[in-house]
């Protein structure tokens, strides 16, 4: 029996009201209104999981995934791209010597020359990296230990950095600028490409160095102290350089004070950590030559390296990339090779669930809900 | 309220998850994957709202069908919905959706760069991208296993997703940054690689490789081993709509309304439903029998989809 012993709520309302009219009034009824809302009679739409709805879409899927995986496998192959490790691990290495007699407080450089040769030529604006691997800029001690409003240039930061920059926030008793691990640990190799033609000259490829780093970073994220003074050396004054540079924030480019201080691109870049423990960073760009001839012709270069960045301590590595670029990014076939073999998992599944669906339908149809 | 419990054990796993397969890349440091911000209105804002719109008007079907079929309560007696079994499918569920929403993004970002060749794998643009995904993935999710779309699920969902951009791109915008200087570090971000196609590429592939299994999954459960459920709303989906009755009033006497009783899986308060003690006290002249027709509309009626029920027009009480 199904039970429902409710009654409306205007009959108990109206004889509640007739049988004690002029008491207390009506009993104030509990019940729920009777509105769609409170009884669950919301208008829905309900879907369910028919043949009709889920093949088309497993078909559809495939087959608009799979043109867009063959086409991200294409355009990630016709990038290209060019690695040279030079830090110098095995003894044949040009900067073995360098690695090798590595110390801190040397004050004469280390240089080393790595010969490669370019197969094919690389057209349009060629973009040069530094990468590094087994090197944990993700670390939680390491991505906390900066300061933002010192970098903003704030002054009461400047002269008072933040404690997560311990133990790189004091030197001497003056407060470091930029203070913390990630500024102390600043990529410091200087890399030179020469490109030596049939006759053995050498010729050296200009290397730009603005514009590799995010438009908000240069001009929102970091602000050097006292504003648009051009005499940083006077707005840093009182406060020390970070434990590990050779130079002061704002020696990073005296020639061009649009590059100098806590603006400095090289920095910037550095600053903005990177997320895995392998890594490649901006370095500098290879604009495109105006006629059409290629910006880096096949042939033999030479890498002239200022070795000054240690990484054996630590099994680290360093590399030097020449890459060109596309709509995608870098060279990383991956999303192609996802996006195809996605898209044909799906279709062949589509048809799996085809058959499955025309197996079994009939007996779904005649199904009948027991009792 | 299982369903409820599931989703929340499966969107809460599938987060923490992600934070353990990154462990191995940041050196164990117990580094978060995502924005703290995130971290703190997830749980808060971005989801909580859809689970309570789920939770609240979720139906598989209406009364009128229930009473149709009380064999579509057995499943809660039997405590299909919630058991350890259930659980530990929620679990595996939650570890491979962890596992895609980590080394997908990881993968296809891997060593690449922005469009014009400047960075986008740092950790920032990192974290963006594994919080978008994870969030358009538990979305979907919750998509899937709602059954009944009324208009304030809709707008929950919507509005939830809508809320997340909102927010994402309030804090990292350059107002937030110079108001906030450390609170908001993440200045830029959203607009450096929110504006790549690879990374939305990446975002619909991850959306995609976590819901087909769940829909091939349910799919073939639904052909090969229908529930009671099932088959009753593969029944309400067949059957054509029956057109209004011409001006006839409801002449039942049985209230429309459903019983508040949603738990049915233990012993119950049935005898006390029937009994009718709990009914507040009034003279007995003026209260109906409580089944005052065998041959009610309840009983011989097809089950409707979705009718109003108009009061006014019942016919007067016998006093």
């Amino acid at each position: 029996m199904m039970a429902s012993s409710y009654n409306a709520k205007e009959e108990d309302g109206h004889h509640s009201g007739s049988s004690s009219h002029g008491g207390a009034g009506a009993v104030k009824s509990k019940k729920p209104d009777n509105t769609a809302f409170k009884q669950q009679r919301l208008p829905a739409w309900q879907p369910i999981l028919t043949a009709g709805t889920v093949l088309p879409a497993f078909f559809v899927i495939g087959l608009i995934f799979i043109p867009i995986g063959i086409g991200l496998y294409v355009t990630s192959n016709n990038i290209k791209e060019y690695e040279v490790d030079y830090t110098g691990v095995d003894m044949s290495s040009p900067c073995f010597n360098c690695a090798q007699n590595f110390s801190w407080n040397s004050t004469t450089s280390c240089n080393c020359s790595v010969p490669f040769t370019l197969e094919q030529p690389f057209e349009s604006n060629v973009f040069m990296y530094y990468g590094l691997s087994n090197f944990y800029q993700n670390h939680r001690r390491y991505v906390k230990s900066r300061d933002d409003s010192q970098l903003n240039g704030d002054r009461s930061s400047l002269k008072n950095p933040s404690k997560e920059c311990e133990p790189y926030r004091t030197s001497d008793g003056l407060p470091i600028a930029p203070c913390g691990a990630i500024a102390n640990s600043l990529f410091n190799d200087t890399l030179e490409l020469y490109y030596i033609d049939a006759n053995g000259s050498r010729t050296a490829i200009p290397l730009v160095k603005k514009g590799i780093a995010w438009w908000t970073d240069k001009h929102v994220k970091f602000r050097n102290p006292g504003g648009n003074n051009n005499n940083l050396t006077a707005a840093f004054q009182g406060t020390s350089k970070p434990v590990n540079w050779r130079k002061p924030v704002y020696e990073l480019d005296p020639l061009d004070v649009d590059n100098n201080g806590f603006i400095n691109e090289d920095f910037i870049v550095w600053m903005r950590t990177a997320a895995l423990p392998t890594f490649r960073k901006l370095y500098r760009i290879i604009q495109k030559k105006a006629s059409m001839t290629p910006t880096l012709p096949s042939g033999k270069y030479v890498l002239e390296v200022t070795y000054n960045y240690p990484v054996r301590s630590f099994e680290g590595r360093k590399r030097m990339i020449l890459s060109t670029i596309s709509w995608m990014g870098g060279k990383n076939p991956f999303l192609g090779i996802a996006y195809i073999t996605v898209g044909s998992v799906c279709f062949f599944l589509g048809v799996v669930l085809l058959i499955i669906h025309h197996k079994y339908d009939n007996r779904n149809n005649s199904a009948d809900i027991p009792n | 309220m299982c369903k409820f419990l599931r989703y929340f054990f499966y969107k809460n796993f599938t987060f923490t998850f992600v934070h353990f397969w990154y462990a191995f890349f940041c050196g164990f440091s117990a580094q978060t994957v995502y924005d703290e911000w995130f971290i703190t209105l997830f749980n808060l804002v971005y989801t909580a709202l859809p689970v309570l719109g789920m939770s609240l008007f979720d139906q598989d079907v209406n009364d009128r069908w229930s009473f149709q079929y009380p064999q579509l309560y057995s499943p809660g007696q039997l405590n299909m919905y919630f058991s350890k079994k259930a659980f530990v499918r929620c679990m595996m569920h939650s570890c491979y959706s962890s596992l895609i929403l980590f080394f997908i993004p990881w993968a296809a970002m891997y060593d690449t760069v922005r469009d014009d060749g400047k960075d986008i794998v740092d950790y920032q643009s990192f974290a963006l991208l594994a919080q978008t995904c994870l969030l358009i993935a538990v979305t979907i999710q919750l998509c899937l296993d709602t059954h009944y779309w009324t208009a304030v699920n809709q707008f929950f969902v919507w509005g939830s997703l809508s809320a997340y951009f909102a927010i994402t791109f309030t804090m990292y915008s350059n107002g937030m940054f110079l108001i906030f200087t450390s609170s908001f570090p993440f200045i830029g971000t959203a607009r450096n690689s929110l504006n790549q196609p690879n990374v939305w590429l990446t975002i619909l592939l991850t959306s995609i490789l976590c819901a087909l299994p769940v829909v091939t999954f349910r799919f073939i459960l639904i052909q090969l081993r229908p529930t009671i459920n099932d088959k009753v709303r593969h029944k309400v989906r067949k059957e054509a709509v029956p057109a209004p009755r011409p001006g006839r009033p409801p002449t039942r006497r049985i209230s429309t309304r459903r019983s508040g009783y949603a738990f049915s899986h233990a012993q119950g308060y049935g005898e006390l439903v029937t009994s009718g003690r709990f009914l507040l006290k009034r003279p007995l002249k003026s209260r109906p029998v409580l089944f005052p027709q065998t041959d009610s509309p309840l009983a011989q009626s097809q089950p409707q989809f979705y009718r109003t029920i108009n009061e006014e027009s019942e016919e007067p009480q016998t006093a």
